[in-house]
């Protein structure tokens, strides 16, 4: 599978996400509070907002929309409404990019 | 057009979903991402402290009452007690519901559960329709909060300020919940995967309310239910009050929630009653916000929105003869003049369902 260039380290601050589009699919880019990053698939799975707009607590992203929770770690959802877990992606962090493997 | 139909199950919510509607993209003020990061930022100490002097108020007027039955001079005690118990427990239920108002889970869940009893509601069924209620505010046949339906039943919108048709709501259904899980009508909008919760749920409620009753036959007195049950009926005026201007009079069938949400500035404790939950335009275009950051919200958009109603009588000065006017043209509702720093309203933000006649607004 591909390796994608993201962003820059940067680009995103601590305990932070930003959305990323790549062909036809979004997604959503984390930078958690130990400095590490993580990729999720970018749309909630309960009603498919973009989970950009949302509040990383922790290791937790909240959506905007119904306030349901998910370890972006994991892609495991923690709090209704969300039920169904996110899909995540393998990230690489090379001279200050953030490449994400899209499936 | 012809009379809306609320049903979950009928032609408006048919059509609503068909033509796209329930899943249109919201109209949402634009805020900077590092300004809605600080206020969607979540703390335990606003909530903890409000809850300690919600609960503490509680315990002290009930005691108070207690001691003074069944003596007239009780009834001042019962009438704050039951404002906190039947009023104030509808915003704890709102608020942390949303996970917003404390930071730490099980505070919110803690809160949630008391509330949710306390406001007659289940608590695994109330999460799913307020979910839905923040998806698709007031589209017709979709919504399942809509407090009041057109043409307004006023009869019913009075006694309500009583608690009667929520009451009277309340019992059969949760009876129905503990024997056989959610209805029909739940199942639309509560996952399968939560039917055994809203069961499991419904018999933890209804066997405290028997208990209470159980009590109040063995003492014979009505003193038990003074202090659990009745109160959701004698102290729900204020949430009734203040829950009917959030949507009152406005707008349907529109994914503006300038439209069909109000804003209203009101006194200190009103506020602290209703935990911020006036500033209801913001807290529907932003509900991650916690209710402690809603005003600086406002502060923030305000120029975004129409301007906020100046008191509880001014919004119900709006609301009242709009609700009039419905019962003779249900089509029509107040549209509030944006300031000019605002954007406007986009006609391709609230589109009607093809098929209805475009309602009649105010001038």
């Amino acid at each position: 599978m591909p390796w994608i260039d993201a962003c820059a380290t940067d680009d995103i601050d601590e305990e932070d996400l930003i959305r990323f589009d790549h062909g036809s699919q979004t997604f959503a880019v984390y930078h958690s509070p130990e400095g590490e990053f993580f990729a999720t698939a970018g749309l909630c799975t309960h009603e498919e907002a973009h989970l950009c707009n949302g509040l990383v607590i922790g290791h937790l992203i909240e959506c905007p929309k119904h306030n349901g929770q998910f370890d972006y770690r994991t892609g495991e959802a923690k709090r209704t409404p969300a039920c169904v877990n996110l899909k995540t992606f393998p990230v690489k962090v090379e001279a200050g990019r953030v490449f994400i493997e899209v499936a | 057009m012809g009379k809306r139909d609320y049903s979950p199950f009928g032609a408006d919510a048919k059509r609503a979903v068909e033509t796209g509607l329930t899943a249109a993209e919201w109209y949402h003020t634009e805020v900077p991402r590092k300004v809605m990061k600080d206020l969607m930022a979540r703390s335990d100490g606003p909530a903890i402290r409000d809850t300690v002097v919600l609960y503490g108020c509680m315990i002290l007027l009930a005691g108070i009452g207690i001691a003074l039955w069944p003596l007239g001079w009780s009834a001042p005690f019962w009438l704050a007690y039951g404002v906190l118990y039947g009023s104030a427990s509808d915003s704890r239920w709102h608020e942390c519901g949303h996970g917003t108002a404390f930071r730490t889970p099980w505070m919110n869940n803690s809160v949630y559960q008391i509330a949710s009893f306390m406001i007659m509601r289940n608590p695994a069924t109330w999460r799913w329709s307020h979910a839905r209620h923040h998806s698709e505010t007031y589209l017709v046949g979709r919504d399942p909060e809509i407090a009041v339906m057109r043409p307004p039943e006023l009869a019913k919108v009075v006694l309500n300020f009583f608690g009667i048709i929520d009451v009277l709501r309340f019992f059969p259904v949760i009876l129905r919940n503990a024997l056989s899980g959610p209805t029909p009508e739940e199942k639309t909008f509560v996952p399968e995967s939560d039917w055994g919760r809203v069961q499991s749920m419904a018999i933890v409620h209804v066997a405290i309310h028997a208990a209470a009753l159980a009590l109040a036959v063995w003492m014979g007195s009505i003193l038990p239910l003074m202090v659990i049950g009745l109160p959701r009926m004698y102290g729900a005026w204020h949430h009734v009050m203040t829950g009917l201007l959030q949507h009152g009079g406005l707008a349907d069938n529109v994914i503006d929630h300038r439209l069909n949400s109000r804003t209203v500035l009101m006194n200190p404790i009103s506020r602290f009653i209703y935990w911020n939950m006036n500033y209801h335009v913001e807290h529907h275009m932003f509900p991650m916000v916690p209710y402690h950051a809603l005003p600086r919200l406002h502060e923030i958009i305000k120029d975004d929105l129409p301007p906020p109603n100046r008191s509880i009588a001014d919004g119900f000065r709006e609301m009242w003869p709009a609700f009039r006017r419905q019962l003779l043209n249900e089509d029509f509702f107040v549209k509030r003049d944006l300031p000019p720093t605002a954007k406007p309203y986009r006609e391709d933000f609230h589109q009607y369902v093809p098929g209805m006649s475009r309602p009649s607004a105010a001038e």
